[in-house]
C-alpha cells in the first residue's frame, strides 16, 4: 500500500460499536452498584411492601415472598458481582500471570512440570474447586467465594501467559534487549509485560464474566454467600419456587446478570479491536 | 490417505520409522501424563478436604458430643492418624476404587454414584449431541455467510447465549414450557428410574434442551471461526482454482482441516456439559450426580464429597486424553509431536 493510498483511505474506527456498548453496559452497572453503597429504594431487609407485589411505582420489580424490595436486592446485587468479578480476576491475575512468566523463563524441565500441572488443574472444573473450598470451610462467605474463584482462573491465565511470554522471548528485539545489556527483570517489564498486555486483559475480561456466572452459581446451589448478600443467584432460586405469581423475581435478577456479563464481553470484543489492529473489524 | 493428497506428503519430512511407532509412542506418552494427572488430582483433593478447616469425624456426631465420642469418631474415620498415614490410605483406596461407604446412609459410595450416574449420563450425553446437531449446522452457515443477516443473528444469539447461565436458562424453561404451556413436567423423576421409561425420558427432555442449547452457544463460536479460518485458507483457493465449486472444495478440504480445533474443543465442551448437567439437576430436582454432591456437602458426607469430586475428575481428564488422542487422528501434522 503507498503512502497515498493510506492517506486516502478513511481512519480506522478506534471506538467500535461493541465497544461503546460493552462500555455503557457496564457503565451502568458499575453506577448502580456505586449509587447502592449510599441510597437504596427500600430498606433492603425490612417488609416494606405486601408479599409477592407485582411491579408498581412504589417497588419497581415487585417483592419477594417476605415483602422485601426487589429492585434493592437487585442493585446490592449489583454491588456484590462487581466485587467478585473485580476480586476474583486480581487472584487470577496476581497468580497466574506470575507463574506463567516463571514457567516460560524457567528450565525446560520445570517449565514441563509447571505446564503438566497447569494442564491438570484446568482439568479441574472451576465450580467443582470452589464448591469443594466453600464447603470445606465452616463459614461460606463472600470471600471465599472470591478467592476461590481466583485460585480457579489462575490456571487458566498461568497457561495463556506462559504461550504468550514464550512466543515474545523469541523475537529479535527480545536478543536485542539482552545483547544492550538489559538484565531478564528489565525485559520482563519493558518489553514481555507489555507485549502480552493487549491479549491478557481482554482474557481478564472474559474471565470477569465467567467469574460473576460461576458466583451467580454457587449461590443458586446454596452454597454462596449468606443471606443478608443479596447475590443474583440467590435471588433466582428463592424467585424459582413462586415464579408462577411472580414471574418477575426469577426474570429481572437474571436479566440483570446477562447484561452485565454481555457487557463486558462487548467490552472485550472492542479492546481487542484496539489491540490488535491486524484484526478486521467483524468476528 | 497420502495417494489421495495432491502434494504427495512432501509437506512432512519423512518419518524415520513407520507411522504407528509414532502414534503408539505419543499414546504412551500421553497415558503417562494422564495417569500423572491423576495423581496429582487425588493430592489436590486430599489437601483440600484434609487441610481446610473442620475435622471429617464431625459428620459423625451430634452436637454436644463427649470427647470420648470424638476420638472413637476419629478413630473410625482414621483422621486420628498421621497425614502421611492418612494419605497412603487414601491413595491406595483410590488405585482399587474403593471409594469407601457415606458416613449417612452406608451405602457404598461407588453403588451410589453408579446408580446417580443413570441419569446423569444420559443427560450429559444426549445434552452434548443435541448441542453439536444444532452448532455444526448454525456454525458453518454463520462462518460461510457472515455478511448476511442470518449469519449476523446466529452471531448475535451466540454472544447471548454465553451470557446465560445454565440454571436461569433452566428456569425460564421450565416457566415458558411446563408452566405456562403445560406441555413437560417442570421436575423431578420417576422412582423407578428408567424401568418406567416413558415417564423418564419425558421427565429428561427440557433438561437436555436446556445444557443442549447453553453448550450450543459455546460450540457455535469456536466451529464458526474455525469455518472462516478454513474459508481463507490457501487449500480452498487451490481447490478452488482446480475447478472445484465452493461446496466441493469445503466439503473435500475444508471439513479435515476445519475439524482439528473444532475437535480439540469438544474435548473440553464435553466436560463442561457434565458440569452443566449437575446444575440442571438441581433447576429440575433429577436425582444425578450433581444432586448427590449437593447434599453430600450440606451434610459434610466426605466419602461421598471425595468420590463425586474424584470420579469426576476422573471423567474430565479421560474426556481430555480421547480428545486428544482423535486429534491426532484426524491431523498427521501433529502424530510426531509432544503434547506440550
Amino acid at each position: 500500500m503507498t503512502a497515498l493510498q493510506q492517506t486516502l483511505l478513511p481512519r480506522r474506527r478506534i471506538v467500535s460499536a461493541s465497544l461503546t456498548a460493552g462500555a455503557i453496559l457496564v457503565g451502568l452497572h458499575v453506577l448502580v452498584a456505586l449509587l447502592s453503597l449510599v441510597w437504596l429504594p427500600h430498606d433492603p431487609t425490612g417488609m416494606t411492601g405486601g408479599r409477592l407485589a407485582p411491579p408498581s411505582w412504589e417497588h419497581w420489580a415487585g417483592t419477594d415472598r417476605l415483602g422485601r424490595d426487589f429492585f434493592t436486592q437487585i442493585m446490592i446485587g449489583s454491588r456484590i458481582a462487581l466485587t467478585v468479578g473485580i476480586g476474583a480476576v486480581a487472584i487470577g491475575a496476581a497468580i497466574g500471570v506470575t507463574l506463567g512468566t516463571l514457567a516460560a523463563f524457567a528450565t525446560r524441565l520445570l517449565d514441563d512440570a509447571l505446564a503438566a500441572t497447569l494442564d491438570i488443574l484446568i482439568a479441574f472444573p472451576t465450580l467443582l474447586i470452589a464448591m469443594l473450598v466453600v464447603a470445606a470451610s465452616d463459614t461460606a462467605s463472600l470471600g471465599t467465594a472470591i478467592l476461590a474463584l481466583g485460585i480457579a482462573l489462575s490456571a487458566i491465565v498461568a497457561r495463556l501467559t506462559r504461550i504468550l511470554v514464550k512466543r515474545v522471548l523469541l523475537m529479535d528485539y527480545i536478543t536485542a534487549a539482552y545483547t544492550s545489556g538489559t538484565p531478564w527483570y528489565g525485559v520482563v517489564i519493558f518489553h514481555v509485560l507489555p507485549n502480552v498486555w493487549p491479549t491478557l486483559s481482554v482474557n481478564f475480561a472474559l474471565q470477569f464474566g465467567l467469574a460473576v456466572i460461576a458466583e451467580a452459581s454457587l449461590s443458586y446451589l446454596g452454597l454462596g454467600a449468606p443471606p443478608p448478600n443479596a447475590s443474583w443467584g440467590r435471588l433466582l432460586q428463592e424467585a424459582q419456587g413462586t415464579v408462577y405469581t411472580a414471574p418477575i423475581g426469577a426474570i429481572a435478577p437474571g436479566l440483570a446478570l446477562v447484561s452485565l456479563v454481555i457487557g463486558v464481553n462487548l467490552l472485550a470484543d472492542g479492546l481487542r479491536d484496539i489491540a490488535d489492529p491486524t484484526r478486521k473489524g467483524g468476528r | 490417505m497420502r495417494g489421495n493428497d495432491p502434494m504427495g506428503g512432501a509437506r512432512y519430512v519423512a518419518l524415520p520409522y513407520p507411522r504407528t511407532t509414532h502414534i503408539l509412542a505419543y499414546l504412551l506418552r500421553r497415558l503417562a501424563i494422564l495417569i500423572l494427572s491423576l495423581f496429582i488430582a487425588a493430592v489436590i483433593l486430599f489437601v483440600l478436604l484434609r487441610l481446610l478447616p473442620g475435622d471429617p469425624a464431625n459428620a459423625l456426631l451430634g452436637v454436644g458430643a463427649t470427647e470420648a465420642q470424638i476420638a472413637a469418631a476419629r478413630a473410625q474415620v482414621g483422621s486420628d492418624q498421621p497425614l502421611v498415614v492418612q494419605f497412603l490410605a487414601f491413595i491406595g483406596n483410590l488405585a482399587r476404587f474403593d471409594l469407601g461407604q457415606s458416613f449417612v446412609s452406608k451405602a457404598g459410595v461407588l453403588a451410589e454414584i453408579g446408580n446417580r450416574m443413570s441419569v446423569t449420563a444420559p443427560l450429559t450425553l444426549l445434552g452434548f449431541v443435541v448441542a453439536i446437531a444444532i452448532a455444526l449446522p448454525l456454525g458453518i452457515v454463520a462462518g460461510v455467510r457472515g455478511d448476511r443477516w442470518y449469519g449476523a443473528a446466529i452471531s448475535v444469539v451466540s454472544q447471548l447465549g454465553i451470557a446465560i447461565p445454565v440454571f436461569w436458562l433452566g428456569i425460564l424453561i421450565v416457566t415458558i414450557f411446563a408452566i405456562n404451556l403445560k406441555l413437560f413436567p417442570s421436575g423431578g423423576f420417576p422412582l423407578k428410574g428408567w424401568a418406567n421409561f416413558g415417564e423418564a425420558a419425558v421427565a429428561m427432555v427440557l433438561p437436555v434442551l436446556t445444557v443442549a442449547l447453553v453448550i450450543a452457544a459455546s460450540l457455535l463460536r469456536y466451529v464458526r471461526s474455525a469455518t472462516q479460518d478454513v474459508i481463507g485458507s490457501d487449500s480452498i483457493r487451490t481447490a478452488r482454482a482446480l475447478g472445484s465449486s465452493f461446496p466441493e472444495a469445503l466439503v473435500r478440504h475444508g471439513l479435515r482441516n476445519g475439524a482439528v480445533p473444532v475437535i480439540s474443543i469438544l474435548g473440553i465442551e464435553l466436560a463442561t456439559t457434565f458440569l452443566g448437567a449437575v446444575v440442571v439437576e438441581k433447576v429440575y430436582a433429577l436425582p444425578g450426580l450433581g444432586s448427590m454432591l449437593l447434599l453430600a456437602i450440606q451434610q459434610r458426607d466426605y466419602p461421598n464429597v471425595q468420590g463425586v469430586l474424584f470420579i469426576s475428575t476422573l471423567l474430565v481428564l479421560l474426556i481430555g486424553f480421547a480428545a486428544d488422542l482423535l486429534q491426532r487422528l484426524v491431523d498427521p501434522r501433529l502424530r510426531g509431536r509432544s503434547s506440550t
